[in-house]
């Protein structure tokens, strides 16, 4: 593996974080456009959720053992289970049905 | 900072943040390890994990290179998954006043967990501390554990414990407060189907990109 990779990674990754704090900065918007960005994590976790439960990399969707631990989830933070509850139940159903299945 | 973790307010965001930092230094070892054996050296596994501070597009990057991909395949894939930090670079540049300095710092912070934990938080105040916080511990967690992975690493397979379920019931249990009013509920459901809708069809990384553009729906009056 080259360093080009490594340094040009990490000047592109870096660029893109900068690149969002900088351009809003602490600038005033219109309202609709603050409300806008205020639904941006709603969206993108939303997002992050159902491809880390249903993708398998690639362009590939599967459902497996993963969808009932996230299921189990789904569930305990209705419940409104403490945040590590939440981790570790996930992870633990996940493992058992894998095992089982 | 020092502040916030005697504020028993922020106690479970503590709590919370290094549950989701030991979850990530599993994924750190994972990443030590995967980084050695693909050819890198202990110091480029580490500048890597230091440097890109983005665990998708650093596992990515790695993958194609174990591949035998290029770089430039390598830098191609990597900065796609990389591009959605940006993203939430604009939702976080309010919650995140301060001197350039200080911008330059959060920026390297800015990734899925800080971002996450933090919009689950109820007000501005707590909201600034969850995203410190959270981007600190998920840091030195990935960090270290980089370093003990392409150290003294062999294999381990995260998914034997269930531990690549870890990661979305994580960002379910942040994303449920998200939820409570139908604003919230609006951006979420557009954002969980078009992902869903387009990941057979574009590449890694660009259907949550795509997700982003769920909080037009209706425009929120």
């Amino acid at each position: 593996m080259s360093w080009a990779l490594v340094f040009l990674l990490a000047a592109g990754a870096f660029a893109f974080k900068v690149l969002g704090l900088v351009i809003i900065g602490d600038r005033s918007l219109p309202a609709v456009l603050e409300r806008c960005l205020g639904l941006i994590p709603a969206a993108l976790i939303a997002a992050i959720v159902v491809q880390d439960t249903f993708g398998l990399g690639g362009q590939r969707l599967q459902i497996d053992a993963r969808a009932a631990g996230v299921g189990t989830a789904v569930v305990l933070a209705w419940r409104k289970a403490p945040f590590i509850l939440v981790i570790v139940a996930g992870a633990a159903v996940t493992a058992v049905v894998r095992a089982i299945a | 900072m020092t502040r916030a973790w005697r504020d028993p307010r922020l106690r479970p965001v503590v709590w919370a943040s290094l549950t989701l930092g030991s979850a990530v230094g599993v994924f750190g070892f994972v990443f030590g390890v995967a980084a050695v054996s693909a050819g890198a050296s202990v110091f480029q596994a580490s500048a890597m994990s230091l440097l890109v501070f983005t665990g998708a597009s650093q596992f990515s990057a790695i993958g194609v290179i174990a591949a035998g991909g290029s770089t430039a395949s390598a830098l191609g894939g990597a900065l796609l998954l990389a591009a959605r930090n940006g993203v939430y670079g604009l939702a976080m540049a309010r919650r995140l006043p301060g001197s350039l300095g200080r911008r330059l710092i959060a920026a390297q912070l800015t990734i899925d967990e800080s971002t996450a934990m933090s919009a689950a938080q109820p007000d501005l105040e707590a909201q600034r501390a969850a995203f410190w916080i959270t981007g600190i511990s998920v840091y030195v967690f990935w960090n270290l554990a980089t370093v003990l992975g392409a150290l003294v690493g062999s294999a381990i397979n995260p998914s034997t414990f269930g531990l690549d379920a870890a990661f979305p019931a994580g960002f379910t249990a942040m994303l449920w407060p998200l939820l409570r009013d139908r604003r919230g509920r609006v951006a979420a459901a557009g954002g969980a189907v078009i992902c869903v809708a387009l990941i057979p069809f574009l590449p890694v990384g660009v259907p949550i990109l795509c997700a982003a553009l769920a909080v037009l729906i209706g425009v929120p009056r």
